[in-house]
């Protein structure tokens, strides 16, 4: 809402500033937005008359105009503006004037003809965005007069946030109601008469949704000007509340519903056949709004019609067929209350919103429309002249909201809020505010005033309550603490030490959107069908990931054109997989490495980190569980990744993710530089650890025994460990993988690996013979099962 | 004899020399050896004196070696210490460290100041149905408050929310009062510009028990804030208005940028807008089944990147999504 402080002040007028005015609104829920000038600094402009009018000597386009800008001699001015002609009263901007933007005026000559001052645009005084031709004053205004004097620009602009539930604060009248309260102070609005009917010309109302629409007034004004000219005090209250002028018949609807809160509508009476109908749209029915827009409708939406066709979209905007124009004659003025629940959601569905539309949905003021009638009916007669018929109501009155009685209970107040008042302040807080009070036993019974939609429950009252005595003064408690723990469960491994591990191996973590791009998820998970957005905000972001992988890639590709090559990151958040018909909302954690495996230094030879680096710090987070030995790598297919260096961890039986290098045509296609590898693992698998369970150590020594073995290349480590555990038994403590070899000395196809098998017994320091007993079988158990040989 | 040996063992060269006269002269059948063992042929009387004699001469030699081997020792020491000497102020070998994401930062503070005052960590399904995320915060589907949420849709049912609130609502739904929660996660608006990302990350706080107020809201959230800043800040609540709380309000605090003078950060105001809280509304007690006459409770939100931009003074809102590394490096 945004109004200039002046206008406000005609309705109550506290002894502060606007800037304490604007702290006084804020601290009762009205949020301050702005305080502005009403026009920019200038000076030097006064009001002035055009003369005559003569044709330049070299120039088309100007024109020299003699000017009486009452400084006692007759002023010579050229001017370009086409409405310039004697007679007309014009801001003048004289010699030493400075204009916004610290334009000053100085003698000049304009294509060899001397100029005294220059005639002003709207625009140029900063009153508008921009203009055609001069400011056009009205024929009384008086010759010589400072310009600001004379519009009033002395004034200030206040803009008010309000929150949804203060619809009634949507006009001049609300804010003045609540400034009112603050400060204790009368509000004195102008006054309205009723107009009595000079004809008695009226229409044919019928209400066939009474419960949207629960009143609805009408008025037949005739022979009314439509190109009479809005007066200057209107022009200027209405432009310093954001709103253009557009004609007395416009200016005056708006002008009311600034002041009252109440939107209002005219109609170019001849344009309505038969009367008015005010139903609900048939479905698929269409109309052609203002704003030149067709709409096909639904049968939730509000219609005003006539005989033959819907007029406009009530409480919304009007058609495009029934609106005023300069030719207007005969006018039909509109004046309703509008269910909020029947205007709520319409506009936004159409892509639309309205100052009319605003105020219906938040609640407009039940018993405000016939004071908006007689106001707006005085307003126009008095600028466009002509003759009004009498009011017409249609009024259901079982669909007018009612007021509840809400009971409001003094240890309820006391309870929520904390406070101590004394209820005499508590009763005169309610009053204050419009409300109907009496006193109860136990506290109040309350009956809101008709504007106050918001107002409903006891909890709305406590608020009110509060809101009026002050939040600031409403107690503080601190933190009370119940001691009961919650509980600390130790098999579950927290994400905080996940993220903490990672970044101490040299992680940064990211945050990537949610939302990716779909060629991207085509590219990288192409098996499944994303869940896309309905609005998505772009193209880039229209589907929702089903792997972190995309965001991931996307930050190394931004990452690498900004020269930074070596990047190490994770991330962790949900990723969505579509299931039948359902969606698994999945807690995810994704790392991928490029660039080299260290940053670089003098004491470590550079190279590309590769898939071990990366699994390493997959194992590391294994290991933090506590169950690594749960978890098993297999060899996979994944269509992002290289065919021949990926791997899907399975816990158990389950596949819980996968590690791999990118695929180089994926790493080509997103314009990727280097080798790049990464892992996802569900969180709920990385999440559960073992609980450390104590096994004696033995007191005997153990024995090593490393065994150089042969075979074929085909053949996974994983296979070799397991065969070499399983024939040595209980003996064999651990197991160690120190060397792969292949190349000289090793048959094309082969390769060496070299084992260091641990060997050790609880009960007593092993043989020679022993020893023997383990490995014989080992051999024997490589030999069989994978061909291996020992190497010589 | 001894003064001669004495003298050799002065000019010897190294601890091998000195090897060399141990040799010559303690060993079996080294010089003083062969002093002692004349001492045989020598009358009687003279033996205990002679023999003192030799074996005085022989300690005197041996002291002496043992001294000349410590100082050829030492002085070996010293050169191998010398010729292992380091530039100390290399760096060291290895990886550096990673950090974790500002907005991780500043949640695990978040997290850290309310699990110490009892609250435990939930969170909630990002993909949520119209139902919680707008019905049962009493936001039905023509509220105008639905327009100020700028929402992404999947159908008519199915949004991605658009704040932590439905986690409150799941919550009451699950567990029965005292409640004391707070979920922090991701949420979404169908808005971009300077000031808005698309997906940006709240904490919603939650505590229903027998005995809540407003002044225990206030004085959780100021002490919050103080904490969190670790600074002694002025707050301020006024009104406002979410339709999941009644009595609503808004929490400014002191603007940490300038102190309260006013700044273009604040806006000139002094203050800055954090948090939006109040008491839980009836109708959301109403709709999950909790007795509003026994229990009242209070419930909040915080944005999380604000506190991050102020906090760390970032300002730029975009820069969190960027992911730029050298953006990142700087939380580590």
């Amino acid at each position: 809402m945004r109004f200039n402080e002046k206008w406000l002040r005609e309705w109550v007028d506290p002894p502060v500033t606007a800037e304490i005015l604007g702290e006084q609104l804020t601290m009762a829920g009205l949020e301050l937005d702005s305080i502005e000038p009403a026009a920019p600094a200038f000076s030097g402009v006064v009001v002035a008359e055009v003369l005559s009018v003569e044709p330049h000597p070299d120039a088309d386009k100007l024109r020299v105009c003699q000017v009486d800008a009452g400084t006692g001699e007759t002023l010579q001015i050229v001017c370009g503006a086409a409405n310039v002609r004697a007679g007309l009263k014009v801001p003048a901007a004289l010699i030493g004037a400075r204009l916004p933007g610290d334009f000053r005026i100085k003698k000049a000559k304009l294509r060899g003809v001397a100029s005294a001052g220059m005639l002003c645009a709207e625009a140029e005084l900063g009153l508008a965005e921009s203009s055609d031709g001069l400011m056009e004053l009205p024929q009384d205004a008086p010759v010589g007069a400072d310009i600001r004097e004379f519009l009033d620009l002395d004034d200030k602009v206040i803009e008010i946030d309000l929150t949804p539930n203060r619809g009634d604060c949507l006009g001049i009248a609300g804010i003045a109601r609540e400034v009112g309260v603050l400060n204790r102070l009368p509000v004195q609005g102008p006054e309205i008469g009723d107009i009595e009917p000079a004809i008695p010309d009226t229409l044919d109302i019928r209400v066939t949704a009474p419960v949207a629409c629960p009143r609805y007034l009408g008025r037949v004004l005739r022979g009314v000007d439509a190109r009479a000219r809005t007066p200057l005090w209107m022009r200027e209250r209405l432009r310093r509340s954001g709103i253009r002028s557009l004609g007395p018949l416009v200016d005056v609807t708006n002008y009311v519903m600034l002041e009252l809160g109440q939107p209002m509508h005219a109609f170019d009476l001849t344009r309505i056949h038969g009367g008015i109908e005010v139903r609900m749209a048939r479905n698929g029915e269409k109309l052609v709004l203002l704003d030149g827009n067709e709409l096909t409708l639904d049968d939730d939406t509000l219609l005003i019609c006539d005989a033959d066709r819907p007029l406009a979209l009530a409480g919304i905007m009007g058609g495009e067929d029934s609106g005023i124009g300069d030719d207007t004659r005969d006018v039909f003025l509109e004046c309703a209350f509008f269910s909020p629940l029947a205007i709520a959601g319409r506009a936004r569905r159409h892509g639309l919103q309205t100052d009319s539309s605003f105020r219906f949905e938040r609640g407009v003021d039940p018993q405000l429309q016939h004071r908006a009638m007689q106001r707006a009916t005085a307003l126009l007669l008095a600028i466009c002249g002509g003759q009004a018929g009498p009011v017409i109501e249609v009024a259901s009155d079982a669909d007018l909201p009612v007021p509840p009685r809400i009971m409001l209970r003094e240890a309820r107040l006391r309870r929520m809020t904390g406070i101590e008042i004394g209820a005499g302040e508590v009763g005169e807080i309610l009053e204050r505010l419009g409300m109907d009070v009496s006193r109860t036993d136990a506290g109040w019974e309350v009956i809101a005033p008709a504007f106050r939609f918001d107002i409903a429950l006891e909890a709305d009252l406590i608020e009110e309550v509060a809101r009026i005595y002050g939040y600031d003064r409403l107690p503080t408690r601190v933190p009370q603490v119940r001691l009961r723990p919650s509980s600390m469960p130790e098999g579950r491994l927290d994400l905080s030490r996940i993220r903490a591990c990672l970044v101490d191996r040299g992680y940064h973590e990211v945050i990537t959107y949610s939302f990716i791009d779909p060629a991207h998820q085509a590219l990288i998970d192409p098996q499944v069908e994303p869940r896309a957005l309905a609005n998505p905000i772009s193209s880039e972001m229209a589907v929702m990931r089903t792997s972190l992988l995309p965001g991931l890639l996307n930050t190394i590709a931004y990452n690498q054109k900004r020269q930074q090559g070596r990047v190490r990151i994770f991330e962790s958040g949900l990723r969505f997989i579509p299931q039948d018909n359902d969606l698994q909302q999945k807690e995810t954690l994704s790392a991928a490495i490029s660039g080299d495996a260290y940053d670089e230094q003098w004491g470590l030879s550079a190279r590309p980190a590769d898939f071990y680096d990366l699994k390493a710090d997959l194992e590391a987070l294994l290991i933090l569980t506590g169950r690594e030995k749960d978890f098993r790598f297999e060899s996979m297919t994944h269509p992002a990744l290289h065919p021949g260096q990926s791997a899907a961890v399975f816990d158990g039986r389950e596949q819980v993710g996968w590690v791999g290098s990118i695929h180089p045509q994926v790493i080509e296609k997103l314009g990727l530089l280097s080798p790049i590898v990464a892992f996802e693992m569900d969180l709920d698998a990385l999440g559960q650890a073992r609980i450390p369970s104590f096994r004696p150590l033995s007191k005997f020594p153990s024995i090593r025994r490393d065994l150089a073995i042969v075979v074929d290349e085909t053949v996974s480590a994983a296979r070799i460990a397991e065969v070499v555990r399983q024939a040595a038994g209980e003996r064999l403590q651990d197991l160690l993988l120190f060397d792969v070899y292949q190349g000289e000395g090793i048959d094309s196809g082969r390769k060496s690996i070299a084992l260091g098998l641990i060997l050790q017994d609880y009960s007593r320091t092993l043989t020679d013979r022993d020893v023997e007993d383990t490995i014989t079988p080992v051999l024997q158990a490589l030999r069989d099962e994978l061909d291996a040989t020992l190497r010589e | 004899m001894l003064e001669q040996a004495m003298s050799r063992l002065e000019t010897a060269g190294d601890a091998q020399e000195l090897e060399q006269l141990r040799v010559e002269y303690l060993g079996k059948k080294g010089l003083f050896t062969s002093q002692m063992k004349m001492l045989g042929k020598l009358p009687a009387e003279e033996r205990p004196a002679a023999g003192q004699a030799v074996n005085q001469a022989r300690e005197q030699f041996q002291s002496r070696l043992q001294a000349r081997r410590q100082s050829f020792e030492q002085a070996a020491l010293n050169e191998r210490l010398r010729s292992e000497t380091i530039d100390v102020t290399l760096p060291g070998r290895g990886n550096a460290p990673g950090g974790l994401h500002p907005v991780t930062r500043t949640l695990e503070r978040v997290e850290a100041y309310f699990t110490r005052i009892g609250f435990t960590v939930e969170t909630g399904p990002e993909i949520e149905d119209d139902y919680h995320n707008f019905e049962a915060l009493n936001i039905p589907s023509h509220h105008p408050a639905r327009a100020m949420h700028d929402t992404f849709y999947f159908d008519a049912h199915h949004l991605l929310r658009t704040h932590t609130s439905p986690v409150q609502v799941r919550t009451m739904e699950r567990q029965q009062p005292p409640l004391r929660v707070i979920a922090p996660g991701r949420v979404y608006r169908c808005d971009s510009d300077v000031t808005h990302t698309p997906m940006f990350h709240q904490v919603e706080g939650l505590l229903i028990d027998e005995d809540v107020s407003f002044a225990d809201l206030k004085g959780t959230l100021d002490d919050f804030l103080r904490h969190f800043f670790e600074r002694d800040l002025k707050t301020r609540f006024r009104p406002s208005y979410f339709p999941f709380t009644e009595p609503s309000a808004e929490a400014d605090m002191e603007c940490v940028i300038c102190n309260g003078d006013g700044c273009r950060v604040c806006s000139h105001t002094g203050w800055l807008e954090v948090l939006g809280c109040g008491m839980v509304h009836p109708k959301v007690f109403e709709m999950v089944g909790i007795d509003n006459e026994r229990y009242t409770g209070y419930a909040f939100g915080v944005g999380v990147e604000r506190l991050a931009m102020l906090r760390y003074g970032v300002d730029d809102l975009r820069l969190f999504f960027e992911n730029d590394l050298r953006f990142l490096r700087q939380f580590r």
